[in-house]
């Protein structure tokens, strides 16, 4: 029922359909006496304006606070030197401070081999799906996607741990924790790359096959090309989605205090398990504030890369 | 150089639809043939198939024949990547490549064929251009995207993009369809200029536009929509518009309907 034929017809009663619902009949009959329709828009406009506010606010509560949490209890170790460049050898959970820099590396490392397999994968996959995939083949891929991305952190690790340990008698290692990460980054990268491939328009494609350029030119100087900064942040949101997962590390790499710049030793450092070690001893001030430091530097860690995307995403970005 | 297509008993599928029945026409080397008729008639479709762009769409299907001189397009052994560097096109909407400067959009073509030499991209780039009538308003700005171009120049762009391959054909998709009457003009007269050296097929909404620029005119009519569409005639376009044998054409023509 529009609200033209409630002007036309103000004081009929069947109009005000989409009055807003507003109680029981005490506020319909209210709503009915004013016989105009403008206030009624008014009114449903202030309700959804105060609905979305208080969305919004829900919404934001909980960053702010995290932000808030993790800055004001971690900003402290951050602005010392040893945070940086040191290790966590030699110092037990009730000294303080000590350094990240082996958890860093560790996490940037794993990140970086977990990109270097998963990427190429994910996008050779997306360009399958979107410019040669035809019948039951691309459904089926298009299935065992959907059902990876919802494959629980700690299944993705242990079905690794079956291959790797049990099945194929290697030990648990860093690399071991990252194959569990690619797991979990393909279907991230699949996902986002498809829909960036599917935003470039059909009538490049068929610009370049009408020029006799082969099918393969096409896709790596044209379709790529155009969806390249789309396809960057699919990547981020890959990294970022796997740089902090905790539940493959503690099953495949398991932690240690000091640099160790082999992924495929026992023990690797990384800053989930981090922040983990440091929570057994969360009675104790220092180890809690290193395990705020840990989390801040690990969400600086995911922004840094963002803006480091971002960047590369601008200047391959498509200008006018 | 510009070679002539033969079209012997052409059929057009889009899966289980029947788009066109029955299309056979000769299109004449150094000419410009316009193709008319209503929306949906399959005129677009049936230029498509001539450098079969209408297999990319997915349950494109052509039955019959297309000669081009001698070669058969749709021998099992020609590679439809050959067809469409010997049969270049140029599309409704301008669509210079985004991502690529204006130097690079004309070469789009010539690179992945081999072209690398600098100078002779130069060289090629620069006819094309001028083949074009676009090299006065872009020479000192080669550099820059092709996209920031206005409409009309991005489809001269486009078309010295199609004739820097060097085809024998060139097929326009409604070229002009997007443009002012200005660039209409410009492109109108560029297709002049171009049938000199190239086999040019053109389709057209515009009556008038295909009095002026062609030599040959094929009128496609269909019965009913949902039926396939045929061509009902093809003729010397001074005959097509003053004195054509059938009566739907002559309706068409005059604006009787369409």
């Amino acid at each position: 029922m529009s609200a033209i034929t409630d002007e036309r017809r103000p004081d009929d009663a069947s109009a005000p359909d989409d009055f807003p619902p507003s109680g029981g009949g005490e506020g319909r009959d209210a709503l009915l006496q004013m016989n105009n329709p403008h206030r009624a828009r008014a009114i449903k406009d202030v309700v959804a304006r105060v609905v979305m506010w208080t969305c919004f606010f829900l919404a934001i509560v909980p960053l702010v606070w995290i932000l808030w949490t993790v800055i004001s209890k971690g900003i402290h170790l951050l602005g010392e030197m040893q945070w940086w460049t040191g290790n966590q050898r030699n110092i037990n959970s009730d000294d303080a401070g000590g350094g990240a820099r082996h958890a860093i590396e560790g996490t940037l490392q794993m990140v970086a081999v977990t990109a270097v397999i998963a990427v190429p994968i994910g996008i050779f996959t997306a360009v399958y799906l979107v410019e040669y995939g035809r019948g039951k083949l691309a459904k089926a891929i298009s299935f065992t996607v959907d059902i990876l991305s919802g494959v629980p952190s700690i299944v993705a690790a242990l079905f690794i741990y079956a291959v790797w340990v049990t099945t194929f008698g290697l030990s648990r290692s860093g690399f071991a924790a990252a194959l569990a990460l690619v797991l979990l980054m393909i279907p991230v990268v699949v996902r986002s790359t498809e829909e960036m491939l599917k935003l470039v328009p059909n009538e490049l494609r068929e610009a370049a096959y009408a020029l006799g350029v082969p099918k393969w030119v096409t896709v790596v100087k044209v379709v790529l090309r155009t969806a390249f900064s789309g396809i960057i942040t699919g990547v981020l949101l890959g990294v970022a989605r796997v740089m902090g997962e905790t539940a493959p590390l503690l099953i495949l790499a398991p932690y240690t205090k000091n640099f160790q710049r082999d992924l495929f030793a026992g023990n690797f450092p990384t800053l989930p398990m981090m922040i983990n070690q440091d929570r057994g001893d969360f009675a104790l001030a220092t180890a809690a504030e290193r395990m705020w430091a840990a989390a801040l530097t690990l969400i600086i860690l995911v922004l840094l890369l963002n803006i480091i995307g971002r960047v590369i995403a601008y200047f391959g970005s498509v200008k006018k | 150089m510009a070679k002539r297509i033969d079209v012997t008993d052409l059929n057009v599928y889009y899966g289980a639809f029947k788009a066109v029945e029955g299309v056979s026409m000769t299109v004449e080397p150094r000419s410009v043939t316009a193709l008319i008729g209503p929306s949906g008639c399959g005129k677009s479709t049936v230029l498509r198939t001539l450098n079969r762009m209408h297999e990319v769409i997915a349950g494109g299907r052509v039955e019959g024949k297309v000669m081009l001189d001698d070669q058969d397009l749709y021998a099992a052994s020609m590679d439809p990547v050959t067809v469409r560097r010997t049969i270049g096109m140029v599309f409704q909407r301008p669509n210079p490549f985004p991502t690529m400067s204006i130097y690079d959009n004309v070469a789009a073509g010539l690179r992945p064929n081999g072209v690398k030499n600098k100078k002779t991209l130069d060289g090629i780039v620069e006819s094309s251009l001028k083949g074009a009538n676009l090299w006065t308003e872009v020479k000192d700005r080669l550099s820059k995207p092709g996209a920031g171009l206005s409409g009309g120049q991005q489809q001269r762009l486009c078309i010295a993009r199609a004739i820097a391959v060097q085809p024998q054909v060139l097929l326009m998709d409604e070229p002009c369809s997007a443009l002012d009457p200005i660039s209409t003009l410009a492109i109108e007269d560029l297709i002049n200029e171009l049938k000199s050296d190239f086999t040019i097929v053109i389709v057209t909404h515009n009556m008038q536009q295909a009095a002026r620029v062609s030599d040959r005119t094929a009128f496609f009519n269909l019965k009913a929509t949902g039926e396939p569409g045929r061509l009902v005639e093809i003729d010397d376009t001074t005959r097509i518009f003053n004195n054509p044998s059938e009566q739907s054409t002559e309706d068409y023509i005059s604006g009787r309907f369409g």
